[in-house]
């Protein structure tokens, strides 16, 4: 009986380093095209800009390797944004504030995951409901006026800094993606969701309990979710109802572009980190070399497409 | 003479890191029946689907009617009038029976379709097939397996096929749509139709065919006529040895019962009653839709039992779902690995480790999770170059005995297996077996469904059979033969 091949191990590598690749070239071209990009200040702010998508990227990746989608992000986002400068508007303190905002975010996440496991809800279909009931409630909630925050402990999560040079918002990306990455490859947990996403029914029958494990990305998702709204909330000093409006594509796309398959049960958290800092590069060199906002559209969704071609062929 | 219908020569074909086909030949005339024979995961299928167009040979060349034919996609086979008719049935449930046979070959007029005129042609395919009475509107989803493996053939005929190829078109089919099959086989023989029977059913062979080929691992071993042939030959072709030599022997001595069913039924299996005891092997016979699967589902939790009981060491049990199934004691190897027993794109630690995965307090313990993979590896002689190897890249023995070993790290008490050796090959297939014996002399209580009937005389104590969803015999194995078990099968008590 022949035994197994090596080309699997190299090609998965290639996969892994796909995305790397195309962040080191972008990197690089960069700093020949703009002598404004490689600079301390200029990569802190693109982190900064990053980190609200990346967070959002981080339970998404969950999602997507369990085999779902999660079309709420930018809804629950904005909702629980809007209840955390609401609670503060109303004399509430910011511990609470916060808590409560991250609590609901972690509720309506789990909500979808009921809609999608024991409800037997497409994903697309569960999420874009409540993706579309949240953004009414967050307009009815707001009156579609901004709140403002006052709180000047709450607008440090977004604005501080620490040691002076490292914005907080980048600080706070890169405990989640600590914390994710253990989560994702060092538990049982983690290990459930490559399996579901592998394989649902081949999980389910070795015991996996499925609807729990669904309940847990959804759940992550919109706790990370509600997260980004605190720290966008708090670095705009305001929230707005229509704030996160398309967050959830960019999420998904920081996910593929990162290598993460669409299909589930194939991908990495690095990958999304990756993905999630080409798109920033990508938006600020083109600022930097004077591309208008509509044609920077138009490359970022050419980029996209090239890159997921390119993952396909492999 | 004229030129064969169809002459393969010199196929070869790999997936990946597996070999299918080394070189094999093969030859059908016209007018005659000719049965393409071989271990499963010889490669008859495969050839098979070459044959048709699924796949590509990576050498050989196809001749039809003594010139080179390029067959490069399914439409390229139909157009050379080589129509194939699918073991794991191609209909589409939810269509009707009319639109199945019609699928992508539509009548048309001006872009719309003729219903009527397809509706007429499917009833005067359907008589030839004896379901003249079943009504072309019908949903596929409505019809018995049998029925449908005959809507299959009367699509195959509406092609106007030169070449049919059948394969295992009897495993679904009770005694009497059998007759019509070989009725109408012999109807299309005497028309000019070449027609390839691939089966493992001696005695149909021997009363249908004309000539035999058999493949044995991928490699062709010959070509004899059937008159003057004997079963000891063949055999003797497909295994490369003498029968006795591929089952391993049974050392195993019975304990105390272990399993005690009573009176078990849901909707696809009623009465089931048995004892299965410790260190024993029970068998499971029947054909396709027998019930056998849904069983075993049941026994693992799966689905809601209508009656009866189910008692694991003299205590019963109401097993509602895999999770309670498993910490009750069983393991549940499933009949289609790729679908329901492996998560190909993960390793085989994980893959192994899947049911309980080592851990503390939901952290996993990677230094015990690899250790204990390593022991299964060895234990279980599996060849792979590295644990972390995805699943996919394994060959389909070796998926087979990691599915295995994800339930011998837990040590069950009672083992499901369904199907264990399905599409392993036959070095493969002694190995399995010889886990199977290991594990009944350790005490495991052993169900065994399988549809290879060598191999279910040979490695049970006692074959319970089943047919529509009812036990139509218990047998002793030791005193069981392949036409006792065939009778009951097809609902003979």
């Amino acid at each position: 009986m022949p035994a197994a091949f090596s080309l699997n191990g190299a090609a998965a590598w290639m996969q892994r380093l796909g995305p790397l690749i195309g962040l080191l070239l972008l990197s690089l071209a960069l700093s020949v095209l703009s002598p404004d990009f490689l600079t301390t200040g200029n990569l802190l702010t693109v982190l900064r800009q990053v980190s609200i998508n990346a967070l959002i990227a981080f339970g998404m990746t969950f999602v997507i390797l369990a085999g779902g989608i999660d079309l709420s992000v930018g809804a629950i986002l904005a909702f629980t944004g809007a209840i955390a400068a609401g609670l503060m508007a109303a004399g509430h303190g910011m511990a609470l504030s916060v808590l409560a905002a991250l609590g609901l975010g972690l509720l309506l996440g789990v909500l979808n995951g009921v809609l999608v496991s024991w409800g037997k809800v497409a994903p697309f279909i569960a999420t874009l409901g409540s993706m579309t009931l949240l953004r009414g409630l967050t307009l009815s909630y707001t009156a579609g006026q901004p709140i403002a925050v006052g709180n000047g402990g709450f607008a440090l999560i977004g604005n501080g800094y620490l040691a002076h040079l490292v914005p907080n918002p980048v600080i706070w990306m890169f405990i989640a993606f600590a914390l994710g990455g253990f989560l994702l490859r060092g538990t049982v947990f983690g290990r459930h969701v490559f399996a579901l996403g592998g394989n649902e029914e081949a999980a389910r029958l070795s015991g996996v309990r499925i609807n729990l494990v669904k309940l847990g990305v959804y759940g992550l998702s919109g706790l990370l979710s509600a997260f980004a709204g605190v720290v966008l909330t708090s670095r705009l000093y305001s929230a707005q109802a229509t704030a996160g409006s398309g967050y959830e594509l960019d999420a998904i796309a920081a996910v593929v572009l990162g290598g993460t398959s669409l299909a589930g049960g194939r991908g990495w958290l690095v990958g999304t980190l990756i993905g999630a800092l080409l798109i920033g590069f990508l938006n600020n060199g083109l600022n930097l070399l004077g591309v208008s906002s509509f044609y920077q559209q138009v490359v970022k969704g050419a980029v996209i497409l090239v890159a997921v071609l390119l993952d396909r062929r492999k | 003479m004229n030129a064969p219908l169809i002459r393969m020569r010199g196929i070869r074909k790999a997936f990946g890191p597996v070999k299918v086909l080394e070189g094999v030949d093969f030859e059908l005339l016209a007018g005659e029946v000719h049965a393409l024979m071989g271990e499963n995961g010889a490669g008859k299928s495969t050839l098979m689907k070459i044959l048709t167009g699924v796949y590509r040979a990576d050498e050989g060349r196809i001749e039809v009617d003594g010139e080179e034919a390029a067959i490069g996609s399914t439409g390229d086979a139909e157009r050379l009038g080589i129509a194939i008719i699918h073991q794991e049935l191609n209909l589409i449930p939810p269509l009707s029976v009319a639109e199945n046979l019609f699928l992508g070959r539509e009548l048309k007029r001006f872009g719309l379709l003729r219903q009527r005129a397809m509706r007429a042609r499917a009833r005067e395919w359907l008589a030839r097939v004896g379901l003249a009475a079943l009504d072309p509107d019908t949903p596929v989803a409505r019809l018995s397996v049998g029925q449908r493996q005959m809507v299959e053939i009367a699509k195959a005929l509406g092609q106007n096929a030169r070449a049919l190829i059948m394969d295992e078109p009897t495993a679904a089919l009770t005694e009497r749509e059998t007759a019509t099959l070989f009725a109408l086989i012999r109807e299309l023989r005497a028309g000019g139709t070449g027609i390839v029977y691939v089966s493992h059913r001696m005695e149909e062979i021997f009363a249908l065919c004309d000539r035999i080929s058999v493949l044995r691992d991928g490699h062709f071993v010959g070509t004899r006529p059937v008159p003057g042939l004997d079963l000891d030959e063949v055999v003797r072709m497909m295994v490369g040895r003498s029968l006795d030599a591929r089952f391993p022997a049974r050392h195993a001595t019975l304990g105390p019962v272990r399993l005690k069913v009573e009176n078990l039924g849901d909707e696809h299996v009623r009465g089931i009653s048995f004892e299965l005891r410790a260190g024993e092997v029970l068998g499971v016979a029947g054909l396709m839709g027998a019930g056998r699967t849904e069983l075993a589902r049941l026994l693992f939790g799966l689905g809601k039992p209508r009656e009866g009981t189910v008692a694991l060491d003299g205590r019963p049990l109401a097993l509602r779902s895999p999770q309670q199934a498993i910490a009750a004691g069983f393991g549940f190897v499933t009949e289609d690995r790729k679908e329901q027993g492996l998560v190909l794109d993960l390793s085989v630690r994980e893959n192994m480790s899947l049911p309980r995965v080592p851990a503390r307090a939901g952290v996993i313990d990677f230094p015990r999770e690899k250790r204990q993979t390593r022991e299964l590896i060895e234990a279980l002689k599996i060849r792979t170059r590295d644990m972390e190897l995805a699943l996919r890249a394994l060959s389909g023995g070796n998926q087979q005995k990691v599915v295995l070993a994800k339930w011998l790290a837990l040590k069950p008490r009672v083992l499901l297996l369904d199907e264990p050796t399905r599409g392993v090959d036959i070095g493969g297939k002694a190995e399995i077996y010889h886990i199977i014996n290991q594990l009944a002399e350790q005490g495991v209580a052993i169900l065994m469904i399988s549809s290879e009937l060598p191999e279910v005389l040979a490695m049970s104590d006692r074959i319970l059979v089943m047919h529509e969803g009812r036990a139509t015999a218990l047998l002793d194995a030791a005193g069981a033969t392949q036409e006792a078990v065939m009778h009951a099968a097809t609902g003979g008590r």
